[in-house]
């Protein structure tokens, strides 16, 4: 079953080491341009949002691309880049509403997200589980919970409130 | 590779920039960090310089492992002759900084001469450029960083800046780089404002090769998984470092009301859970945030519920500022607490030594030593919260007789306010110490007797002691890598063993402080972090470097040595009531009041400590007045300092 990272940004401590091994395990290199994923940070907010690629369905990249570089591996529900295909035009990068294709400018290369090909090495290392790699069916399921949670905390204080007048 | 990171010479009188490599041969000799921040601070600057003189150097660092993929390896080190002691000046902050300049290519820094107008220092990708700051100029610390970032149009620039407080040569001035990464004690943001150097900015995007990257990353993970397992660590990452408020309050281990006591009556209302709680409904339940690659995650952030900086954002208040603005001052209410904290971030100032010397000045005020008049009218009564936020405002900004007296540090202030107020002020070599109350802890008063930036709690802190630890645990942690058969013992009032507890702490913290990593993540407040034994697997699959934990126990005696040679060059005797190794004559004389039956009625046996004070200098190498023998200096390779290799 296809597997998607969820993010829950209000638990990201804006450590960033999820860009730190993401760069180390594809590219063998310290260095967070290379990463997938990036953290972005409002300092004076204490805000801090990791922003990867969401592998959309009706993926803009891969309508984008004009020589077919780019392709949906079913097996992991992951959009690809066919490097052999590709001309390095950097169209993709310009149309993903989420700036998680990215382009190298030392390998002259895009890149993206390929969670790590199952086991999604920013998952791994992020021991507040900001990151999350969980099945595309319970992301929602999640949300709901948590939604309804907090609706129903409402309507208890509600309850007391009313209590008291 | 990470290795490949240059030092840089910047001479801000005359403009001039050179970058070098770093040997190979030094690499292995001083790591980097801390430990080759002294070997080229005792190189490049002259006895007897004039810490605000254009001739001090500024040496700012990222450890050997910074920017690697080691763990919590984000420490920035920064060094210059201290203008509030007058011997080694050295502050070590977290953040984001020491990375981001190891990715623009640099390890060293080493700043000497004075701008003629303030000035920024830019880093970017293997680039140095000196930029115009004076519109930067008396901007708080966050609104420099941000001016930073606009001016540059890069909203990924990392910038250790100086604040207010630095540019009125408060003595006692930060470096300060995000929200509230201090590099804080001996007035390094001093030493910035004496330079006309608002910040130094870094962003670089350059290549670290990692050596053995998948063992690199598997390593980590088993790190990280030894650390964030350490209970103090999953307590530390919910809670900050205010979780042992409680603790050691109740235990009767801090010193309140400027070493009155060593309690706090009403300490409640500052426990961190408090704390939570009035800041939840700004914060919501998950509110930690951490340095650069850190799974420890120890500061709480915070918004200021109420009074006139209410809503304002921040991180913190950690144990520091519990003391520093409830617990000494005796004005233990959180918002006060919250607000403090803020300030001193802000204005980038100590917040140990504003708090210490505010409650010294209290208890003086207290006394009739000063008046009513040498505060301008301030009601300087303990408890007063008003009088503490506005004597915050009132040092950095030397407003009036007091704060521009406090402003100089405490030794000066005790100088210009004369009559007997030296006798109450609570410091080793000039500096405040921590709010912590040592008497019932022998090895904790010899650390910050001995520490080489004066009063230290990161210098040397065997807290483990606090544990009671079977004398076998204590025995394996201590005999390695060097082995010792002397006596240890697990009872913390105890002075036996503990000056080799002492010296093997010492030389754990220089190494963490050389490898660039941050001291939760070795035997600290924790007895099963790693340390010596771990580190040459790390260093190794970074870098390539091979060593034996021998060898990096080498690396520390030997820089630690050169911190002492520093210090005596710039005049240090063991026993001077201003630079010597000793404690405040209350420690000897003034038994503790409150606490615990195995605290109470305590006080440093002043016999027994020179003792053990004789026997650390034994420990390491040194003669009876507490110099390193030039057998020492010839065992770890510096008895030709200063060799000018770099
Ligand atoms: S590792 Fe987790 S906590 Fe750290 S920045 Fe990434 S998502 Fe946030
Ligand atoms: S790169 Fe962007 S457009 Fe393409 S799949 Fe990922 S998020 Fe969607
Ligand atoms: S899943 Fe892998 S490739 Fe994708 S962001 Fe995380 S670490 Fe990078």
């Amino acid at each position: 079953m296809a597997k998607v990272l969820q993010i829950n940004y209000q638990k990201c401590t804006g450590c960033r080491l999820c860009e730190l091994v993401c760069a180390v395990a594809h590219d063998g290199k310290s260095n967070p341009a290379r990463s997938r994923i990036k953290v972005m940070k409002w300092e004076a907010e204490g805000l801090y949002v990791p922003m990867s690629c969401n592998h959309c369905q009706d993926a803009p990249c891969m309508n984008a691309c004009p020589v077919k570089a780019i392709y949906r591996d079913e097996e992991l529900g992951r959009v690809m880049v066919d490097y052999d295909v590709c001309i390095g035009c950097r169209t993709c990068v310009a149309v993903c509403p989420f700036g998680a294709m990215s382009y190298n400018t030392k390998d002259k290369k895009v890149f993206k997200c390929d969670f790590c090909d199952g086991d999604p090495q920013c998952v791994r290392f992020c021991e507040v589980q900001a990151i999350e790699y969980v099945d595309a069916e319970e992301v929602s399921i999640e949300k709901k919970r948590e939604a309804a949670e907090r609706l129903s905390v409402a309507g208890k204080e509600a309850a007391v409130l009313f209590g008291q007048l | 590779m990470p290795l490949n990171r240059k030092i840089a010479y910047i001479d801000l009188s005359t403009g001039s920039i050179e970058t070098k490599p770093i040997p190979l041969e030094i690499r292995k000799k001083f790591l980097g960090g801390r430990g080759l921040d002294a070997y080229l601070l005792y190189n490049h600057t002259k006895k007897g310089c004039d810490p605000l003189g254009p001739d001090n150097t500024l040496l700012v660092s990222g450890g050997i492992l910074t920017a690697t993929c080691a763990s919590a390896t984000a420490r920035t080190h920064v060094m210059a002759k201290s203008p509030l002691t007058g011997l080694l000046g050295s502050a070590n902050m977290g953040g984001f900084f020491a990375p981001e300049m190891a990715w623009a290519g640099f390890h060293h820094l080493v700043i000497k001469g004075k701008a003629k107008h303030p000035v920024y220092i830019y880093i970017h990708n293997g680039e140095i450029e000196i930029r115009d700051a004076r519109d930067l100029w008396g901007l708080s610390v966050t609104e420099t960083q941000w001016a930073i970032r606009e001016e540059l149009g890069d909203q990924e620039v990392k910038s250790m800046v100086c604040g207010p407080a630095g540019e009125n040569l408060v003595r006692f001035a930060n470096v300060m780089t995000g929200i509230k990464n201090s590099g804080g004690r001996t007035g390094m943001g001093c030493v910035m404002g004496s330079k006309n150097l608002k910040a130094v900015a870094a962003r670089g995007t350059m290549d670290i090769d990692i050596a053995h990257p998948a063992e690199a990353l598997e390593f980590n993970k088993r790190f990280i998984d030894q650390i964030t397992s350490a209970k103090v660590n999953q307590t530390q990452g919910t809670l900050g470092t205010p979780f042992i408020w409680g603790a050691t309050n109740s235990w009767g281990g801090i010193r309140c009301r400027n070493f009155q006591y060593n309690q706090c009556e009403y300490a409640d209302d500052i426990e961190p859970e408090r704390i939570d709680e009035i800041c939840e409904e700004t914060m919501g339940p998950y509110h930690m945030t951490g340095c650069f690659g850190c799974q420890v995650h120890c500061r709480a952030q915070y918004k200021i519920p109420e009074g006139p900086y209410a809503g304002r954002y921040d991180e913190g208040p950690e144990y520091t500022s519990q003391g520093a603005f409830g617990g000494e001052p005796d004005t233990p209410r959180a918002v006060t607490v919250l607000t403090g904290n803020h300030l001193v971030d802000q204005f980038g100032m100590d917040n140990l030594e504003t708090g210490s010397l505010i409650s010294w000045a209290m208890e003086l005020y207290e006394l009739g030593i000063i008046d009513s008049k040498q505060t301008d009218g301030l009601d300087l009564r303990f408890g007063n919260d008003e009088a503490v936020l506005e004597m915050i405002e009132r040092i950095c900004y030397r407003k009036g007789w007091l704060g521009d007296t406090l402003a100089d540090g405490g030794i000066a202030a005790s100088k210009k306010i004369g009559k007997n107020s030296f006798d109450y002020l609570i410091h080793v070599k000039g500096m405040s110490n921590l709010h912590s109350d040592e008497r019932a802890t022998p090895a904790l008063a010899l650390n910050i007797a001995l520490s080489s930036r004066g009063s230290d709690h990161l210098r040397s802190r065997p807290a483990i002691d606090l544990y009671h630890l079977p004398e076998e645990v204590l025995r394996k942690i201590y005999s390695s890598p060097v082995p010792y058969d002397g006596p240890l013992s697990s009872e913390h009032t105890e002075y036996i063993g503990k000056a080799w507890q002492v010296f093997w702490q010492e030389n754990c913290y220089m190494a963490v402080d050389c490898l660039g990593i941050c001291k939760y993540h070795t035997t600290f407040l924790g007895a099963t972090l790693p340390n010596f034994e771990d580190w040459p697997k790390v260093l190794y699959y970074n870098t390539g470097i091979e060593m034996t934990p021998k060898e990096i126990w080498d690396v520390a005696e030997r820089c630690n040595n050169i911190e002492r040679l520093f210090n005596l060059r710039e005049g240090l005797k063991k026993d001077d009531p201003e630079k010597g190794d000793v404690l405040n004559h209350r420690y000897h004389d003034e038994p503790t009041k409150r606490g615990a039956p195995d605290v109470v009625g305590r006080v440093i046996d002043k016999k027994k400590f020179l003792e053990m004070r004789a026997e650390i200098y034994e420990h390491k190498g040194w003669d009876e007045n507490g110099v390193p023998t030039p057998e020492t200096l010839k065992r770890l390779g510096i008895d030709k300092e200063p060799s000018h290799l770099l």
